[in-house]
């Protein structure tokens, strides 16, 4: 479980956050939505420790991942992983380097020794299988359209299995089909994983299609949050245009996770 | 106001002098307790030694050329035409071979390393990096900041050889100096003191190139724009310091030794 409690966060002259509050549990898809702008990529930070905030803290079931640094932080942040929204692919390798990246780093956390070869080339073949990905284990990032560099950034993430998944901006600025798919990808390592995630988005299609609550951010605050139908209803300017976005009765949505 | 924009100034000066000496701390830090993989050592031995040999090489060879040009030119027509080959050494070895090697090293190495940490800082890879248990400083500072301090004085070492190399070959074949007029009192009055100075400056240049590139691509904000902007002020940072540092170690050096020396008379 991550409890985010009571978080303000200042860049220059611009506080992004002001004692938000949030409560996540496990197992469950929590997404954060939201306007550009509003610290929803600096929530993930701050629930990752990659940024401090300026007061308050985020605990990861019941230890305070603010106060770690270094070494003590790394370790704690083992279980959790990160799709960014440029995917972040490292430019150097290429997909089967990127996707093997965190299992060559850390090995085996059972056995405490290197994974064989052997067994991350399977565990690789097998994420990027998933991901639709299979045999483009040799190209390189600068090779990949945006939305495969979304989906090889997934399989790296699958690739080590992480306990809480950690979206930002999974569908932006990819075609509806292909966000469609990332969609449905998110939905299907959920259910695989059986992982803890926590989705940033402004797109309003994606947040009904992944997830189990909704929570909206607005001044630095979470000011609603919900299961998507009761929250859809929500009668604020901000959820109303949301409705607008979507122009169909949230309901006629068909949930993946039901299917 | 103008008070206030200088005192602004100086804090987000002494704000940057910590946060460098921090990284620097951290990255001794994180490799006294685990170093960096032998295979991220060596592609970044490679990358910096290997593959400026022939930059530095060339450097070395035409200072030397110029050098032995330049004295035999100032010195042949007062007799004094056997003083080109200890010219050409004492030069290359104390100041020229350290410091252009700095130069080209900087430019070719120390630009691309903080272009690249930058483009990664700019598109999240240092978090992403981060994001799976992996320090940054471990990982990509420290295996780039000790092979290039390792590999700086080694470039040193090989550009003076290919400018005393360079020298010797002009002085010989164009104007026509024997070779023990050359070579004599290059092995009689180049002292030991010499070369400890040439290489403790090259081992100084080096701390500061990589510490400073690396440092500077670390702190790159903004997009292509703020990654040019940060290779760019690594450069000018890097030689400035250089030549900076080159005058002190060249002051303190020479006074410390003239010191020892009294001392021994």
């Amino acid at each position: 479980m991550i409890i985010v409690h009571d978080l303000f966060k200042k860049f220059g002259s611009l506080e992004v956050m002001k004692g938000l509050n949030l409560t996540i549990q496990s197992g469950e898809t929590l997404v954060v939505l939201g306007r550009s702008g509003v610290g929803k990529s600096v929530l993930l930070k701050h629930i990752l420790g990659l940024t401090k905030p300026d007061a308050g803290y985020v605990e990861v079931d019941g230890i305070n991942i603010t106060e770690l640094n270094g070494d003590s932080l790394y370790e704690k942040i083992k279980n959790m992983g990160m799709l960014f929204q440029g995917a972040a692919l490292f430019d150097s390798l290429n997909v089967e380097e990127n996707t093997a990246f965190y299992l060559k780093q850390h090995g085996n956390p059972k056995t405490n020794k290197p994974y064989l070869a052997a067994e991350i080339e399977e565990r690789v073949k097998q994420s990027l299988i998933m991901v639709g990905l299979d045999g483009t284990q040799k190209k390189m990032p600068s090779d990949l359209s945006g939305g495969m560099k979304k989906r090889a950034g997934l399989a790296r993430l699958i690739a080590y299995r992480p306990t809480y998944l950690l979206y930002d901006e999974p569908t932006t600025g990819l075609d509806p089909v292909t966000a469609m798919q990332i969609n449905e990808l998110i939905v299907a390592t959920q259910k695989e994983l059986k992982a803890t995630s926590i989705v940033v988005t402004h797109d309003i299609v994606s947040a009904l299609t992944v997830a189990d609550r909704l929570a909206l951010v607005e001044d630095g605050k979470i000011i609603h949050i919900g299961e998507p139908e009761p929250f859809m209803q929500i009668d604020h300017p901000t959820i109303e245009a949301l409705r607008r976005t979507v122009a169909v009765d949230p309901r006629s949505l068909r949930r993946l996770k039901d299917a | 106001m103008k008070n206030m924009n200088t005192f602004k100034q100086y804090f987000t000066f002494l704000e940057s002098l910590g946060q460098y000496i921090l990284l620097v701390w951290d990255v001794l830090i994180a490799t006294l307790k685990t170093p960096p993989s032998f295979r991220l050592v060596r592609d970044q031995l490679y990358s910096i030694g290997v593959l400026s040999l022939p930059v530095v090489a060339m450097t070395g060879f035409s200072t030397g050329l110029v050098l032995a040009a330049q004295s035999f030119y100032q010195l042949a027509d007062k007799g004094l035409a056997g003083a080109t080959g200890i010219m050409v050494a004492k030069a290359m070895i104390t100041e020229l071979g350290p410091i252009l090697t700095a130069f080209m090293i900087t430019g070719r190495v120390g630009a691309a390393m903080c272009a690249e940490l930058g483009t990664m800082k700019v598109t999240e890879q240092i978090d992403a990096l981060r994001s799976m248990s992996v320090d940054p400083n471990r990982y990509l500072i420290s295996p780039r900041f000790f092979s290039g301090v390792f590999m700086m004085p080694l470039l040193t070492i090989f550009s003076v050889f290919m400018g005393i190399f360079g020298g010797y070959l002009l002085s010989i074949y164009f104007f026509k100096l024997a070779p023990t007029n050359f070579w004599d009192p290059v092995r009689y009055y180049t002292t030991f003191f010499d070369c400890f100075v040439g290489l403790f400056k090259s081992l100084v240049f080096g701390i500061l190139t990589f510490s400073i590139c690396c440092y500077k691509g670390m702190q790159t904000q903004g997009g292509a724009q703020g990654v040019g902007e940060s290779t760019t002020s690594s450069v000018v940072i890097c030689y400035t310091f250089i030549l900076f540092t080159n005058f002190l170690i060249t002051l303190g050096l020479n006074t410390l030794h003239s010191a020892i020396l009294r001392l021994f008379e």
